[in-house]
């Protein structure tokens, strides 16, 4: 289903709790969805869309070109789904070689940045400022990731993403525990869980992005999110915190510990082996995307929906500076307009982006697709088997005074390839805590 | 494979092309040269002069000197990879050699039921490193692969996320993929050496044994650098396989060169020093294809001396 074209997650300091909340309790003009500002008419475009193929994005970006094409018969959207990985080259490719899609679909952040540096996208920010109506249907805090320079040059599609902490319900009835509220109760579940023989935690340890989930949440809890802020703004030395040491020396005692299933660096998130762990019960817990419950939903029988999954923002450790209500995650997917496009095509993507990519068909879709739109207004859409879900990653969203970015995909493809090996080789024991703030800090700004 | 020594006498030359079939016959290389350029040639010059810039795949690419190469020299990466490089290299020979030319001999002999056998061995040669890569990652998974399917404890190991294990896996699928490949070459080296010695052998009271030790294997030494050249040379190129089955794992167990390569290329955007890296690798290539044709000898002696 999902696959890990949903598991790129973005991680910039957006201090975004209270106007995100705002955004959502106040209720936009839920006006049809009318042209923009920007109506230069007469002129024909043609605009091609490369994107992610795949259940269940694939057939609400189809349905969202097919829409705008019936609309507008002068223009024409043509869209090429690639997988995920194939994608990621591919577009790197394109771009480079000056063969960029006119709308370039991304996760913001990093990879943003580079193609801004390079010139190839269109800055959006005037455009913004000319049709408010467009910006304010979008939650503010997804804006961050597209955001460079303090320009925006993306727009936020498509699903907000946090990252939480599942449980498997049957399991804790079985063990006859509870759902951890700190991370001493999840330290104290450990043992617990393993003398059952059910592992604590499920990880695809081998994709090694799963592993950073847990150093964004670890690191959060333990010393707050100034840190990752000033990495993200390329202050030399600013891994150098002990709190970061503290925070690396206990994810690897969890590692000791066993806290994590054996053979855990075997597995991978692509095959989706991570979650089958916790729907069979051979897990306990899993941190995880909210991507993950409609693969769980999915593949997992009747699990879902005989309510064996149980799902949290991830606890607080005791002690720690981080503010509990932080989360990491996705906060959008990003559409940026090739700047090697031709005028008219640039002038069909804006109208793309200002009818049909904000009307209420594609906010639906991705609501019943299992996922909280980054349009203001989704939660009274919210009904059904799924409203508990996606109401509490709606709360998460918005009631995070941090929502941070994914780290991997907030750095420069150059760092983020630097962090995800150093976190794979602390998750393998064969880099020691100090050890990997010295790597860490020697590609900062990089 | 090495070829025999040329006659020693010199043909003199025909001084007009026209002259019929001993004609010039230059011209016939000119379509497989302009490929090499092409394809070969060309681009390596191109991968040289990127290694002398800064440049991360999309922007502009700035002429930066030495600067790649320092960084790419200076990593700590850099001689991890080389090793665990040459680790594959040799292990990978140490095992598919032998196992290689005793598949080979066995599949000489002209017996039915072994050439029935022939065909079989030779399935992994038809399957892509990719699907057999996913195939053996899916048999070996802890929790939902083979050892768990069959209750077999002994299998349940953590076959990818262990450095020792993971390699180990790694030759072996390396090696079942490609014995049969050499197994091919070993079997018509062996159909070539003539019967008259092994007769000739057994009057002299030459058990199999012997036979295999002093006739079989002297005869096909020539295939042995052939084969050796192929794997040693193959081995510094595997990528698929390995970015497939562990993705360089666990940390940086099995990253070898061409992955380095493909990582700071493709995922860091750092295209200077993986070219770096690419010349490298070429460089490395070149030099042990050359030291194993050495190790053959000038190629100017017969292997049927005194038949």
């Amino acid at each position: 289903m999902f696959n890990s074209n949903f598991s790129r997650r973005n991680f910039i300091g957006l201090t975004a709790g209270a106007a995100g909340a705002a955004a959502l309790a106040a209720c936009g003009s839920s006006g049809p969805s009318d042209k923009g500002g920007s109506d230069s008419g007469s002129k024909s475009g043609s605009a091609s869309y490369w994107s992610l193929s795949g259940e269940p994005g694939e057939p609400i970006r189809q349905a969202a070109i097919d829409r705008f094409n019936k609309a507008n018969a002068d223009t024409k959207i043509t869209p090429t789904f690639f997988q995920n990985d194939a994608y990621k080259q591919k577009i790197k490719t394109a771009i480079g070689a000056g063969q960029a899609p006119t709308l370039i679909w991304g996760w913001g952040g990093g990879g943003l940045k580079s193609y801004v540096d390079a010139n190839q996208v269109v800055d959006l920010t005037d455009w913004l400022g000319q049709n408010a109506a467009v910006k304010d249907k979008i939650l503010p805090s997804s804006f961050g990731a597209g955001t460079v320079n303090g320009k925006v040059y993306a727009l936020p599609v498509e699903t907000v993403q946090p990252i939480v902490l599942y449980y498997n319900k049957k399991v804790f009835d079985k063990v006859g525990v509870q759902p951890p509220q700190s991370y001493s109760d999840i330290l104290a579940l450990i043992p617990k869980f393993n003398a059952k023989g059910i592992a604590p935690f499920s990880l695809a340890g081998q994709s090694r992005w799963t592993n950073m989930m847990w150093l964004e949440f670890m690191l959060d809890r333990q010393a707050g999110s100034e840190v990752f802020d000033n990495v993200f703004a390329g202050k030399a030395g600013s891994w150098s915190d002990p709190q970061v040491l503290e925070m690396l020396t206990k994810v690897q005692d969890l590692v000791k510990g066993n806290a994590f299933i054996k053979g855990f660096s075997s597995i991978t998130a692509d095959s989706n082996a991570d979650q089958a762990l916790l729907y069979t019960g051979k897990a306990a817990m899993m941190v995880h995307g909210s991507w993950s419950y409609g693969i769980q939903k999915a593949d997992g029988g009747s699990f879902v929906k005989d309510g064996g999954l149980g799902w949290m923002n991830f606890p607080p450790i005791d002690g720690g500076k981080g503010d509990p209500s932080n989360t990491v995650g996705n906060p959008g997917q990003y559409l940026s307009i090739s700047s090697k496009a031709s005028a008219a095509d640039q002038e069909t993507a804006k109208k793309f982006f200002s009818t049909t990519l904000v009307d209420d068909d594609e906010k639906a879709g991705w609501v019943k697709s299992g996922g909280v739109p980054v349009l203001k207004n989704s939660d009274s859409l919210f009904t059904g088997d799924d409203a508990q879900f996606l109401k509490d990653m709606s709360t998460i969203a918005s009631g995070a005074k941090t929502f941070a970015q994914s780290w991997d995909q907030a750095l420069s493809p150059t760092a983020a390839e630097t962090l995800l090996d150093n976190i794979a080789k602390l998750f393998q024991l064969q880099v020691t805590p100090q050890q990997w703030v010295d790597n860490m800090n020697g590609v900062i700004g990089k | 494979m090495t070829t025999l020594a040329p006659p020693a006498v010199r043909v003199q030359e025909p001084t007009t092309a026209k002259s019929g079939r001993s004609g010039s016959v230059v011209w016939m290389a000119i379509p497989a040269l302009l490929m090499f350029i092409a394809f070969g040639i060309i681009p390596l010059l191109g991968v040289i002069a990127l290694s002398f810039t800064t440049w991360d795949g999309i922007g502009d690419i700035h002429p930066s000197g030495l600067t790649s190469w320092t960084a790419a020299l200076k990593d700590p990466g850099l001689p991890h990879a080389i090793w665990v490089t040459f680790e594959i290299m040799i292990l990978s020979w140490l095992v598919q050699t032998p196992i290689s030319i005793m598949i080979g001999v066995f599949l000489a002999a002209t017996k039915k039921y072994r050439g029935f056998l022939a065909v079989l061995y030779f399935v992994p040669l038809l399957l892509s490193s990719a699907a057999i890569s996913i195939t053996y990652k899916a048999l070996l998974d802890p929790n939902f692969g083979l050892g768990a399917g069959f209750g077999v404890e002994w299998l349940k190991q953590d076959w990818l996320g262990d450095s020792t294990l993971a390699m180990g896996v790694l030759i072996f699928v390396v090696s079942w993929q490609y014995i049969p490949f050499h197994s091919l070459i070993y079997q018509g080296a062996v159909r070539q050496i003539p019967t008259s010695m092994y007769e000739a052998s057994m009057i002299d009271g030459a058990g199999r044994i012997r036979q295999f030790f002093s006739i079989t294997l002297p005869q096909i030494k020539y295939t042995i650098i052939t084969s050796s050249t192929l794997m040693v040379v193959g081995s510094l190129t595997f990528f698929d396989l390995i970015y497939v089955l562990t993705g360089g794992g666990p940390g940086d167990s099995t990253r070898a060169l061409a992955l380095e390569m493909y990582q700071k290329g493709f995922m860091a955007n750092l295209m200077g020093p993986a070219s770096c890296i690419a010349v490298i690798l070429v460089l490395s290539g070149v030099v042990l294809a050359q030291l194993l044709r050495r190790l053959g000898g000038r190629g100017d002696e017969s292997m049927q001396e005194g038949v």
